[in-house]
């Protein structure tokens, strides 16, 4: 019986090591066959943001990793807006995740969902595991 | 109830690891299953045997190896953490080819698969970071 895991990201990428430190969790789960969604709010919301480069602070720029999520089967990543509104950033700010949908000839689809705070702790209520970055 | 624990924040520097023990202690004390402990991030440095804190304070990675002992405790140290951190078991010092290792008794080395098993396994995974 699979369970419902999400994992929240609330850092910056590259102040602390949670950033990074989640995504190695979330790409060994797919290996477990659970059902996995992400929620990205907060300061994550800088995680998934496009154009990163990491040169000059000479650590590893690992953002790239996270247009491989759909091959993980993991289809929902929630974005909270009052995050995105409070940085003054918008979805396009954000890289565009999708999976593709073998039931469906393998269109692409948007694992991205902008969610309100509302939504988002109904989610959260519907889980059955979450682990906090 | 069968609980899972992750810690994610060293010893000392942060309440994580002593919220974890006591919560740990107490739910074995009403008869509580403790599935697996597993820590993560600067968590991993709670296995250190190396840390020589002042006598006048505690000692949490002995407490751990107590509660270890007493209860048969699972301590799951996530390796890919643990590498990055300077945490050695002596079979993985061997590996690397460094001359010393760090884990204090009772703990054991492990993959991050060893956390989302303890997620599907518990009935409560409960999580004690910053």
């Amino acid at each position: 019986m699979a369970k419902k895991f999400l994992f929240v990201n609330r850092k910056a990428p590259y102040g602390t090591i949670y950033a990074l430190e989640s995504l190695e969790v979330v790409l060994i789960s797919a290996a477990f066959e659970q059902v996995v969604s992400l929620v990205f709010m907060d300061d994550g919301v800088y995680e998934l943001t496009k154009g990163q480069k990491t040169d000059a602070i000479g650590m590893k720029n690992f953002s790239p990793t996270y247009s491989a999520l759909g091959d993980y089967e993991i289809k929902n990543i929630y974005i909270e807006k009052e995050s995105l509104d409070a940085r003054g950033l918008t979805l396009d700010d954000l890289q565009h995740l999708v999976w593709e949908d073998e039931d469906d000839d393998w269109a692409e689809k948007d694992s991205i969902h902008l969610v309100s705070s509302k939504e988002l702790a109904t989610i959260m209520a519907d889980q059955e595991v979450i682990i906090t970055f | 109830m069968k609980f899972a624990i992750q810690i994610n924040e060293g010893p000392y520097q942060h309440q994580a690891s002593d919220s974890a023990y006591q919560f740990t202690r107490a739910a074995l004390a009403k008869g509580h299953e403790i599935f697996r402990v597993f820590l993560y991030h600067d968590g991993v440095n709670n296995a250190t045997r190396l840390a020589v804190p002042p006598q006048d304070d505690r000692n949490i990675t002995q407490q751990w190896t107590k509660l270890q002992k007493e209860h048969e405790l699972d301590l799951v140290v996530c390796i890919a953490a643990a590498q990055r951190r300077g945490l050695l078991d002596e079979d993985e010092a061997k590996r690397q080819g460094k001359d010393a290792n760090n884990i204090a008794e009772g703990f054991r080395i492990s993959g991050l698969g060893q956390l989302i098993e303890a997620g599907i396994e518990a009935d409560r995974l409960v999580v004690f970071g910053d």
